[in-house]
This record gives structure tokens, sequence and C-alpha cells, in this order.
């Protein structure tokens, strides 16, 4: 299961961050992830592994290579935590704007 | 039965929402800017690790928006982009802890007030930038097209998710 406050979680990471912003354009090997940064392979691993894990990367085998990439089921998981957000916070709002006008319209 | 929120067209990378509020515009502009500590679901979303206790919005341009905690820590959500009192509010959204500083993964969040009726507002919500999160998703599954079985590497994510297997 896809859960977007887990996708949130894994992106509160910075390094964790960065990871999954260098698979936005194109699919990478974990050596091709950890060129250029400054964490090592490994360290690379644990973050693709938590990102795996909240719906946000997915990998492929490419004979002994793996490839990770953007899971956009997890973009989607988020839009739809989002979507559910706003129809609970604006009926939250109407609630609270109607109960205020309506004491201001009273004549004290 | 009513809808009391409608959700606009499909842009995968933006939420719309539309809601009548019996109220007039100026009302309900500051019961959204003002008092948003009395609407705004802390149980679903907050980011500090204190008890959230209260919403607020800086009113000027360039203003914080933050959730303050009950052991008086406040903790940044985004920015006012744009301040049309009562018509028209603009904030930068970072949704997650840390992203204050990574402008690239900031979305907006805009609201318009629209009179409606007599003593009626009318409010527009868009969130956009969504996209911001990954990739769009049209990119992405042009890449995935070229290199492969997009159902079938799918299957596989599904099964390996599955065992919860490691690296």
């Amino acid at each position: 299961m896809i859960n977007a406050e887990r996708a949130l979680d894994a992106l509160g990471d910075p390094t964790r961050r960065l990871v999954f912003k260098r698979l936005r354009h194109r699919t990478r090997s974990v050596r091709e992830i950890a060129d250029g940064m400054d964490v090592t392979r490994p360290a690379v691993s644990q973050h693709l592994k938590v990102l795996k894990a909240a719906g946000l990367v997915v990998v492929r085998a490419e004979g002994t290579r793996r490839v990770y990439g953007i899971d956009t089921r997890g973009v989607e998981a988020l839009r739809g935590w989002l979507d559910g957000f706003w129809d609970e916070a604006l009926v939250a709002f109407k609630n609270a704007a109607e109960r205020q006008a309506s004491k201001e319209r009273k004549p004290r | 039965m009513t809808q009391q929120t409608r959700s606009g067209d499909m842009d995968p990378n933006s939420v719309r929402k539309v809601v009548s509020v019996n109220a007039p515009p100026t009302v309900a502009w500051r019961v959204f800017t003002e008092q948003m500590g009395t609407w705004w679901p802390l149980a679903m979303f907050k980011i500090g690790k204190a008890n959230a206790v209260d919403a607020v919005i800086e009113p000027r341009v360039g203003g914080r928006w933050y959730e303050r905690g009950d052991d008086g820590s406040a903790c940044d959500w985004g920015t006012v982009l744009s301040w049309e009192p009562p018509s028209r509010l603009v904030l930068s959204w970072d949704i997650s802890a840390d992203w204050q500083h990574d402008p690239e993964l900031k979305t907006e969040i805009e609201v318009r007030f629209i009179a409606e009726g007599k003593d009626g507002t009318r409010v527009e919500l868009e969130h956009r930038r969504l996209d911001r999160y990954g990739a769009r998703r049209d990119e992405m599954r042009a890449i995935f097209d070229k290199e492969g079985d997009w159902g079938r590497l799918l299957q596989m994510f599904a099964a390996r998710a599955a065992e919860g297997s490691s690296t």
C-alpha cells in the first residue's frame, strides 16, 4: 500500500530528497546516484530502500545492474491525499466562516 | 445529499476545489487568514514535533505562514506570495519539514474569494505545482516506456514491496 504520509516522511530527510531528485529526469543505478554526491553507495542504497518502501521509487534489474526510477504512483498518492485533505479543510473553513458571519449579524 | 466541496478538472499536477460559503467575502477572508487556527485540520497536517495549537499567516507579502506548538515553538509551512484582501491570497507551501530551503519542491496555493449572491462567497482554491514532488507523469511514462515493460515493472515492484525485500 502506498501511503502519502509515509511518502512525506520519507522526503523529510534532505539527503534522501536529493537522492529522489536525482531520479526526476532519468533512471540511474546506485553508482550513478552516488557519483557527485557526498554519500557512500551503501548509504544511497539505504535511502533508496526507504523511498521504495514509501512508494516513491521503483527498481528493475538490467542484467546484473539495478536501475532506479521514480514511481509515479507515489506522486499520485500524494495528490490523492491532498485532495482529501482540502475537502476536509474547506468544509471546516466553511463552517467556521458561517459561524462567524452569523455571530456578526446578530445585533448586540 | 449535497457535496460541500467540488473538485475541478483533472490536472495531475494540481488540486482544485470550490466551496460556497454563506458569509460575505470580508468575513470569509478574515476567517481564512486571521482565524486559520479555528478550522485548519491540525490532526491531518502539522510538521512540528510539539503539539500544534494554532496556524498563523502574517498579513503581508513575504509574511510567514507557520504552526504554533503548545510549547511556544513555531514551525514554518511557507510564505505569503500575494496578499490582496478580501479577494486573493497566494501562499507557498513546503508541505514537509526541512523543505524551506528547497525552492524546487515548493508548491503553491491560490485562494480566491468571489462575492456570490447576497452575503455569500464562492471560494476557489487551487493547490498547484505538485509535479515538483517528482517528474511530470508523462515525462516519466515516456522514459519507462522506452526502457521496458512498465506493467511488468510494476508487478515486480509490487512483489518486492510485498516481500519487504532489501537491496
